[in-house]
């Protein structure tokens, strides 16, 4: 049997969702449903004065309206940080509380307040609004340069700093500035994303009166993990009566790993109205709520020698965490972002210091890349304005600086196993024609047009691991994933996962590998996830980390069925099982023509007997069955890296900047099926020149998100990107058996800084700050005119 | 109230709606055909297209009570006898989905451009799909999809 690893097998899940049955959350409806409408703050920053509700619930059709009150009473806990993080100083992290219903404050627009349930969804939004809420209005604090000194909007949390968190060295770091022939300085911002999955978030809730158990379904990427949360923080039941579903999940990219406050208020509802409950976001509800991404500003410092070699890396970031510290909010500018920040560079040393700081805007969290995004663009512009100030090319002053041994103790954190940045390089130089860039700057010359080349060399570190290291640096759970593996008796395997798929095709690549491990044709092999009452535990899909860790638990798992089916076919076969081998999907006893089938031996395994004698296939000491589970905890996080080199065409006269030429080479060590990792990295190149070129989430003074509709937020269309050039380069990781590394962040992380490199190469290194719109590019334009015309 | 009377996937429905009820409405929650997804409330992702009378259109903002002895036809009837249209072929094929929730959009609004033009180039089909928001390919697979369908139609 041909290896399935390495195929671009087709999807098995496209079917359903080419002929419209996919089953997401929002058409999932129970009998009996009521629908919920939340009463949002249209207020930025407010103190709740009074709810009066009396009028809304004599309205038509309402079932209950439920306000903050109730869940204090019911002593219904709130939303929560996963990392704890500690200051330079060593004290710990200030989190303000996070109710599921504001009681007493409301912090952002689109705060949660109250909550109508009625029996049509026209009822339920007709009551709403005759909910009346007297607010007394506060200044909002919405500038994240001004957070720090404005007046703390959560009390007792001075300056609006959650942290200030150190990782690295500063004394050896101003050594080496002292020693630096040049300094180079760059101020640069972040923009704020919103991370617009196409699926707006959603729940039902069916509360059984009898079983006394609430089934959660949900927009999730990780339902256990909300399960825990939404058991051991919220209280709303203990962990065996409450089911979460995740089922068809449209898109994540981080916005999901959160349990939301719709998900407790609703849970926790539907047990006290004894109606199921359906909640279906609109996309401004999705815009003003799902957790957003990225919003830093960052002042950053490279010391370099004349011949650019680097010498030290200073990094000053100021991150917004919105309203309130979530999930992975704290630890995406700390751990995430610190450690990435000198990339993929030898640097001798370095700091990152960052400032946490809480304004009245939506909780910002992880969004595809969390944190190392914003790291590799801070040092792959740094490392560009370095190599003209210092007159070197891009990508010479990159080799230069690249580490050429593996592993490779990277200054900050990371020891890295394998990698191979010279050959990325190499291969992206010469599939973008990079030698050809001056040739074609000429030809856009002579059409009135600029063009400029971007390069950026990237790391990531993915599939965060292991957990007693990120237990150890401050969060909350384990980061293991686990699997388990059930032959039924006649044969197909059911492949059970902790992980979750929102479009990343685990139920093909993971029955790949559990094909290939097992022998078993992949059309008898089921994926099985997203429900907390099938299979075992899991911690979700997130990080890159479904395949290096999730993955591998699936193939650890197979391996327990291997080794048990060698036993089973060894005292079938009347051999010992050191003589049997396995191999495509058979129990072979070496140098003879002896052999059982994995279908066989799990045959056997479930009908230990025969007719008119005792006698059993089980050696002793094995139980009946063929199941094994298994929980895999890397040792280590994987590290997959890249070079793209990206050109760009800009018309002066409108600004416009076509994006021409993209090539991306990336080394994901094997890679599993490549028909899926080239979408995967596709989807993140258009995320990460979404990022360089169209969106930006923008909060006005008071607090008001007037990003808050696809008419206002540019999402990039077909229209707005090329087919992109994908090459890729293979050294294996070191720290799994199937020598895989994530992918699926991957383009998000390269894509902004190679855009906005090339960019601001066509500007002739004039600065330019995120997102480059037309607007800013045309203005840049004006302005180089003039200074051209000055200097002629 | 008002009465209509449509025809869905090539049956005959005849319900009595709100006035103010959309054709995705009708068909998601009186017809229980969730195959056309609701991604926006602005007319702008293109999740909700399907065929009136032939043409694709965004469901999501036309009403109902409009459409009265319209033809309709939605995700779920583009197969026949089981076999799937050469856009979901093709899609299948170059990976042209991921998470799923663009899809049944995108793949009734390529099947119309390839009615109005056999052999479209690849901006022209970048063009046709700009009002179809898709996060997850980039939509380089999804041009490649069209192209592969208008190979094989």
């Amino acid at each position: 049997m041909a290896s399935l690893v390495g195929s671009r097998v087709e999807r098995k899940e496209d079917k359903r969702f080419l002929t419209g049955k996919g089953r997401y959350t929002s058409d999932i409806n129970i009998a009996n449903q009521t629908y919920a409408i939340f009463i949002r703050s249209p207020h930025a920053r407010a103190k709740i004065k009074k709810i009066d509700t009396s009028k809304a619930l004599k309205s038509s059709g309402v079932v209950d309206i439920l306000t903050g009150e109730h869940i204090a009473q019911d002593k219904i806990g709130g939303l929560i940080a996963g990392w704890a993080i500690r200051s330079e100083d060593g004290s710990e992290m200030k989190c303000p509380a996070n109710p599921p219903l504001a009681k007493d404050s409301v912090n952002f627009v689109g705060d949660p307040v109250a909550v109508v349930f009625a029996e049509t969804l026209d009822e339920a939004r007709a009551a709403a609004d005759l909910v009346k809420i007297d607010y007394k209005v506060l200044k909002a604090v919405s500038n994240l340069g001004e957070a720090m000194n404005s007046e703390a909007i959560h009390d007792g949390i001075d300056k609006n700093l959650c942290y200030d968190w150190l990782l690295g060295d500063r004394q050896k770091v101003k050594e080496a500035f002292e020693k630096a022939d040049k300094i180079i300085k760059l101020d640069i911002n972040n923009n704020r994303l919103i991370p617009n999955a196409m699926e707006p978030r959603a729940c039902v809730i069916d509360y059984n009166t009898a079983s006394e158990e609430i089934t959660c379904y949900t927009t999730s990427q990780n339902p256990h993990l909300s399960r825990l949360i939404m058991s051991a923080f919220g209280g709303v039941a203990p962990e065996n009566k409450l089911r979460v579903v995740a089922p068809d999940v449209g898109g994540g990219f981080g916005s999901k790993i959160n349990l939301y406050n719709e998900e407790i208020v609703c849970s926790w509802a539907s047990k006290k109205i004894e109606r199921p409950i359906k909640w279906v976001a609109e996309r401004t509800e999705s815009f003003l709520t799902d957790t957003h991404g990225r919003d830093h500003i960052t002042h950053a410092e490279l010391a370099v020698t004349n011949d650019g070699k680097f010498l030290g890396f200073k990094n000053e970031t100021i991150a917004n965490l919105g309203a309130y510290a979530r999930v992975f909010g704290t630890v995406t500018p700390t751990y995430l972002f610190g450690p990435c920040a000198t990339g993929v560079y030898i640097m001798p040393a370095a700091y990152s210091n960052v400032k946490a700081v809480y304004t009245n805007t939506a909780p910002v969290d992880a969004y595809r890349g969390a944190g190392r995004p914003e790291a590799t663009y801070t040092i792959e512009r740094i490392v560009d304005k370095a190599a003209m100030e210092l007159g070197m090319d891009p990508i010479e002053i990159r080799m230069k600086n690249f580490p050429t041994e593996f592993p490779f103790k990277q200054t900050l954190v990371h020891q890295i196993d394998s990698g191979d940045y010279v050959a990325g390089l190499n291969k992206a130089k010469e599939m973008a024609d990079y030698d050809g860039f001056a040739a074609r700057r000429k030809e856009s010359e002579s059409k009135g047009k600029l063009r400029g080349i971007g390069v950026t060399s990237y790391f990531e570190a993915c599939g965060i691991a292991p957990s007693p290291v990120v237990m150890m640096l401050g969060c909350g759970v384990g980061l293991w994933e686990s699997a388990e593996v059930r032959f039924n008796p006649t044969g197909q395997v059911t492949v059970y996962t902790g992980s979750h798929s929102h479009g990343q095709s685990h139920q093909t690549t993971f029955a790949q590998i559990a094909a290939d491990e097992l022998g078993v044709p992949i059309e008898n092999i089921d994926v099985v996830h997203g429900d907390t009452d099938k299979g075992t535990f899991g911690m979700g899909t997130y990080g890159s980390r479904s395949l290096t860790v999730g993955g591998i638990a699936i193939v650890n798992a197979c391996k327990k069925i291997v080794n048990k089916g060698k036993r089973i076919a060894a005292k079938m076969l009347e051999a010992s099982p050191d003589e049997v081998d396995f191999k495509n999907g058979e129990f072979v006893v070496a140098k003879s023509n002896k052999k059982k089938t994995i279908g066989e031996v799990a045959f056997a395994s479930y009908l230990p007997g025969v007719r008119d004698e005792v006698k059993s296939p089980l050696p002793e000491g094995d139980e009946p069955g063929l199941i094994e589970s298994s929980f895999f905890d890397p040792a280590n996080f994987s590290f997959p890296a890249g070079s793209h080199i990206c050109e760009v065409e800009i018309d002066p006269e409108t600004g416009h900047v076509k994006l021409d030429k993209y090539t991306a080479v990336d080394d994901f060590g094997t890679i599993v099926n490549p028909l899926i990792v080239e979408g995967q990295v596709h989807g993140g190149l258009a995320q990460g020149i979404g990022q360089a070129l169209y969106e930006n989430a923008q909060y006005d003074d008071s607090g008001q998100l007037i990003t808050a509709s696809y008419m206002d937020y540019t999402m990039p269309r077909a229209d707005d990107l090329p087919d992109f050039n994908l090459g890729f380069t293979c050294t294996k990781a070191t720290t799994n058996p199937l020598g895989v590394k994530g992918c699926g962040e991957a383009g998000t992380i390269a894509a902004t800084p190679t855009v906005m490199n090339a960019v601001i190469n066509a500007l002739d290194g004039k600065e330019i700050s995120l997102p480059a719109t037309a607007e800013k590019v045309w203005k840049a334009c004006k302005e180089m005119k003039k200074s051209n015309a000055k200097a002629a | 109230m008002k009465k209509i009377a449509i025809e869905v996937n090539g049956k005959k429905v005849s319900k009595e709606i709100q006035d103010h009820t959309t054709l995705s409405s009708l068909l998601r929650d009186i017809l229980n055909l969730t195959g056309t997804h609701i991604g926006c409330d602005t007319s702008q992702c293109g999740a909700c297209v399907v065929h009136v009378d032939g043409k694709s259109i965004k469901s999501c903002t036309a009403l109902a009570v409009d459409l009265n002895g319209s033809k309709v036809t939605t995700i779920e009837g583009l197969a026949s006898n089981g076999k799937l249209h050469p856009m979901q072929e093709a899609f299948k094929k170059m990976h042209g989905l991921q998470c799923g929730f663009c899809t049944p959009g995108m793949v009734m609004s390529a099947v119309d451009l390839l009615k109005n033009k056999k052999n479209p180039s690849d901006q022209e089909i970048r063009d046709w799909l700009e009002g179809n928001i898709c996060r997850c390919t980039g939509y380089h697979n999804i041009v490649a999809a069209v192209k592969e369908a208008a190979s094989k139609m």
